[in-house]
């Protein structure tokens, strides 16, 4: 009788660790997924970059200081290495873009373009986005770190070797759905 | 968060059990008054567990069905479509089927029985009156209904409410004309027979009534969650202020919207009566959605 007993608090114990284990590394793969989703949203913008220049310049081609500030910006990124710099980089292609559609704004027939309204809507669309892909990211560490560090799952976590994650930290202040406005 | 997810899945099935036996109940009640015996009940049964099932199924159907919603096209509406790829990709859920119903009053709601099978309808007068920051607020909102599932409860409760209140009104009529039969063959009644006519009588009027309250009940506190945790989506409570101020300042009214409906929009789609008297708390009771000052004063305190 006792050694059942035994012997089902143990399958009960193992159980329970079994479905801890599995957690956790769900936990880790929503983390890697939502670190590529913000590579995707951060591709689909440097994508949409070159075609943006060229519709502006069918309407101000005069405008080069712009086109050539929003093309190196670009190219630093997409160079860019390591977290910080790649930051600081997509800061720049904010900047760049944000002059850009300043611009733009004295140009009525360009702004009367439905191609333009069109990468305009999906260059903010992406911008809002890459914020909140980062803010999945974290949220999503956060859920992770919380879980290795929480008792009993903790248990798990150290033998296995899953470890804590960094959060993505944005040095922009006004991070948000407010930037996602040029 | 996740309290709210079980209970509401847990909501959902005792919901569908209690709709169960209000059409057992209703059918019965019929039943005695008319008198089909036990093989009326067996259909009833039958009845209620196959509405139930189709509703499960079939219920976000219906609901845009009734508001007259047509699926958004991503051409016509880039706009729409990119905000909800963005708060997906916050709220890490798969992207909902989009509608768009064509009326100026500014509304949306949600429906569908689990994130993966939602669907997000919104007003033409919403995408017209929304900047993008309001527009964002809105829909988040929905998504919160979503992610809650609080879709699933509350659609269920379209279908199965509109059954029950249409099955009472079929008996209402039923007896008026069917009614006086009855009375002649069993010749005066009086004793059990007579209660039990009594009692029918009761649950045909009481079923109806029992079926709105339930509907309200779930709709309410809801609304106001669904409003925090969409804020906890944009992380910017200005948004979803301006967006209610915007609809507590418009008083068009949502043509498609009905009664049976209500619950699922963002604000309710039927027109607000000024509550003065010793019914107001009657209304209030009865109304789908806390006031829009109260739900704006809850968000201003974050």
């Amino acid at each position: 009788m006792l050694l059942w007993i035994i012997l089902g608090v143990a399958l009960l114990v193992v159980v329970y660790g079994i479905v801890q284990y599995n957690g956790l590394v769900r936990l880790r793969n929503r983390i890697e997924s939502a670190w590529s989703q913000i590579d995707v949203q951060l591709q689909r913008r440097y994508d949409l970059i070159p075609n943006l220049i060229e519709t502006v310049k069918g309407y101000a081609a005069h405008e080069k200081g712009v086109f050539e500030s929003v093309t190196q910006a670009r190219a630093n990124a997409i160079n860019a290495q390591g977290p910080a710099e790649q930051a600081q980089a997509e800061n720049m292609v904010t900047g760049a873009l944000k002059s850009l559609f300043a611009v733009a704004e004295a140009y009525p027939d360009l702004k009367a373009n439905q191609n333009f309204a069109l990468l305009q809507e999906e260059l903010s669309g992406t911008e809002g986005k890459i914020a909140y892909a980062r803010q999945f990211y974290n949220d999503s560490v956060q859920s992770y770190n919380t879980k290795i560090q929480t008792f009993p799952s903790n248990l798990i976590a150290g033998p296995f070797g899953f470890k804590e994650r960094e959060y993505f930290e944005a040095d922009d202040p006004s991070r948000g759905p407010v930037q996602a406005r040029f | 968060m996740f309290e709210q997810i079980t209970s509401n899945k847990r909501r959902s099935v005792a919901l569908v059990f209690a709709f169960v036996l209000v059409v057992v109940a209703v059918v019965w009640a019929f039943n005695t008054l008319i008198g089909y015996g036990v093989s009326g009940l067996v259909v009833a049964v039958v009845f209620a567990g196959g509405t139930a099932a189709l509703a499960y199924w079939k219920s976000d159907a219906v609901a845009l069905r009734m508001s007259h919603a047509k699926p958004a096209d991503p051409e016509q509406y880039p706009r729409l479509h990119n905000v909800v790829e963005g708060l997906c990709i916050a709220a890490g859920l798969p992207k909902p089927r989009l509608y768009v119903i064509e009326d100026d009053a500014p509304n949306a709601f949600a429906t569908g029985r689990n994130p993966r099978h939602a669907a997000v309808a919104v007003t033409t007068g919403l995408l017209d009156r929304m900047n993008r920051i309001e527009l964002e607020a809105v829909l988040a909102h929905e998504l919160s209904h979503v992610k809650n599932y609080d879709i699933l409860v509350s659609t269920l409760a379209v279908t199965m409410v509109g059954v029950v209140v249409l099955l009472s009104d079929f008996g209402m009529r039923f007896m008026w004309f069917g009614g006086g039969r009855r009375r002649d063959n069993n010749g005066g009644g009086g004793g059990p027979g007579a209660m039990l006519a009594l009692l029918g009588f009761a649950l045909l009027i009481l079923a109806p009534i029992a079926a709105k309250l339930m509907q309200f009940a779930i709709s309410r506190r809801r609304e106001t969650l669904a409003d925090v945790s969409g804020v906890a989506l944009t992380r910017y409570p200005p948004g979803l202020i301006a967006a209610l101020e915007k609809l507590k300042e418009d008083q068009t009214v949502v043509r498609s919207g009905s009664r049976a409906t209500a619950h699922l929009w963002i604000e309710s789609p039927v027109a607000r009566k000024p509550e003065e008297g010793r019914l107001a708390w009657l209304g209030k009771m009865m109304d789908t959605h806390p006031p829009l000052d109260e739900r704006i004063e809850a968000l201003r305190e974050l």
